[in-house]
């Protein structure tokens, strides 16, 4: 059996956490697993806080709620705060460091340091931070095949975007090359 | 089989709405509710049906009324607090006894309460949604899937008792995104209205659809003939899901997505050695009495867990009349229950005896 994958994503709203969620949820779908992927909302439409809980799994899942991630994607400080200490025990975090300055002093915990915003902006691809830490998340925890997460991807852009499909796969490998 | 999808709980029950053949949709804007009446915005025109965002929720549930007593599947969906401005017209239709869904996401409350969220409408949903001797037939479910299945089974019983059937969900239900089938189109069990008013071109005596007794020995007559419907749908349509229940000593009663996360909690204290086992209504009205009495044979002990300050729990002791003690354990307001906060109440409950 695999290894269960409850990952929060976490960060301001318009970084594309959402996004980035349903194509981890999506990939989870593609292999045949069990997801579930539930925001956190506010009243705002746009510009407040945003994160959402994933959950992929080879069993039903109970809560959607993820309380303690064995993966985090923190974009931002009030996000990292938060989340950081609910990691659990030999969880991965991935935190944006153009947006977060502070390093975790957890030892039990695999933290990784990933410039996510500035890395897009150089490579031209604007906004997609989220998916060049999805790329490095994948890096590390391999919680699918490759084709699972390349066909994700494909669900989660419609037809009518297509050209962001290319965008958004090299936005994934510059995450794998992390 | 067709394949599985991601929707969220809100736009799922939109489009399995519209594949039962709702083609008509009146409703009013609340938060977490709104995805499905964007959906049903977006998509009523496309196939030549009615989506009518009204002034009010007073307004939509007597459009509704209106479309129902027409003989069409109509229907409504709002949140907690458009749900109690709605309570007359649910009276009324009931009065009428006319089918059509109603959607309740629930939200934390009272008053505007919050956006997250709960199950604090039971007494209303199942108690005392309007004025009058009246019951809703209420469904509860607890995944996406049964999000959509759900709407099928509220109309084809709403019409088969006549009764307006609510869905019971929640902010978390309708908010959340699981792979869901969606169903083919065709597949719809409906019942000849007679009773419609729907011209009668001079060859039949006219309908009248109404509420009004104003001989109370009619009123009482009427209303008694309506409540043999009620125990006949009391007899044949109670539905709930056992888990791990057949040998269970603290047996938990759940429904909705406080289901979801005491089916975890169960599943834990098995895993511990604690037999614990799950009983979640899928009719909440009517309640599952005889699942509860059954389990009473070799449970020692019931614990209802509900995202309310207690409410079901009052139908879980009604039901055991005394017969075994009763726990409840809640959070409210918007707050979720954690898996590991159930298994402490299944362990104290567990060491009290």
């Amino acid at each position: 059996m695999r290894e269960d994958l409850n990952l929060v994503l976490a960060g301001f709203g318009g970084q594309g956490l959402l996004f980035a969620g349903k194509v981890t949820a999506y990939a989870g779908l593609m292999e045949g697993r069990e997801i579930s992927w539930l925001p956190s909302y506010g009243p705002e439409m746009r510009g407040g806080t945003a994160n959402c809980s994933v959950c992929v799994s080879d069993e039903p899942i109970g809560s959607p709620l993820v309380l303690e991630p064995n993966a985090l994607i923190a974009m931002n400080l009030p996000s990292y705060d938060k989340f950081i200490d609910t990691v659990k025990p030999g969880g991965v975090a991935l935190v944006d460091s153009t947006m977060v300055e502070k390093k975790s002093e957890r030892t039990d915990i695999k933290a990784f340091y990933v410039p996510a915003t500035r890395l897009a902006d150089e490579a031209g691809l604007k906004g997609l931070a989220n998916i060049i830490l999805l790329g490095k998340l994948w890096k590390e925890m391999g919680f699918c095949s490759p084709e699972a997460l390349q066909k994700g991807l494909e669900k989660c852009i419609p037809a009518s975007k297509a050209a962001m499909l290319e965008l958004n796969r090299k936005a994934l490998q510059i995450g794998m090359d992390q | 089989m067709a394949e599985k999808v991601l929707m969220k709980g809100n736009e799922a029950l939109a489009e399995a709405a519209i594949c039962a053949g709702c083609h008509h949709f009146f409703g009013y804007p609340i938060t977490p509710q709104t995805e499905l009446a964007a959906y049903m915005a977006k998509k009523m025109p496309k196939i030549g049906g009615t989506y009518l965002q009204a002034e009010s929720e007073l307004a939509s549930i007597n459009m509704v009324l209106g479309a129902a007593a027409a003989g069409v599947r109509a229907m409504t969906s709002t949140s907690s607090p458009g749900l109690s401005l709605m309570t007359e017209g649910i009276s009324y239709m009931a009065g009428c006894d006319l089918p059509a869904l109603i959607v309740n996401v629930q939200r934390g409350g009272p008053g505007l309460g919050g956006i997250q969220p709960s199950q604090a409408d039971y007494y209303q949903a199942t108690k005392a949604t309007g004025h009058g001797d009246f019951q809703l037939i209420v469904l509860a479910p607890s995944t996406v899937q049964e999000m959509v299945d759900m709407v099928f089974l509220a109309f084809e019983l709403g019409e088969k008792y006549r009764m307006p059937a609510m869905l019971f969900s929640d902010g978390l239900l309708g908010q959340m995104m699981e792979p869901v089938v969606l169903p083919e189109p065709g597949d719809i069990k409906t019942v000849e209205k007679p009773w419609a008013v729907t011209g009668h071109g001079g060859k039949r005596k006219h309908n009248i659809v109404n509420s009004l007794y104003l001989e109370p020995n009619l009123l009482e007559d009427t209303v008694r003939a309506r409540y043999e419907r009620y125990a006949e749908a009391q007899r044949t349509e109670q539905r709930c899901e056992e888990f791990m229940v057949d040998d269970a000593e603290i047996v938990l009663v759940a429904y909705g997505a406080s289901s979801r996360i005491c089916r975890s909690a169960v599943t834990t204290a098995r895993q511990q050695g604690i037999k614990a086992g799950l009983i979640r209504p899928i009719t909440v009205w009517p309640f599952p009495n005889d699942a509860i009495q059954k389990a009473a044979s070799h449970a020692k002990a019931f614990l209802s867990v509900e995202m309310s300050m207690g409410q079901m729990v009052d139908d879980v002791r009604l039901a055991l009349n005394g017969a075994r003690p009763t726990y409840f354990y809640g959070r409210t307001g918007g707050m979720i229950p954690s898996p590991a906060e159930v298994l402490e109440e299944i362990k104290k409950i567990q060491e009290g005896k």
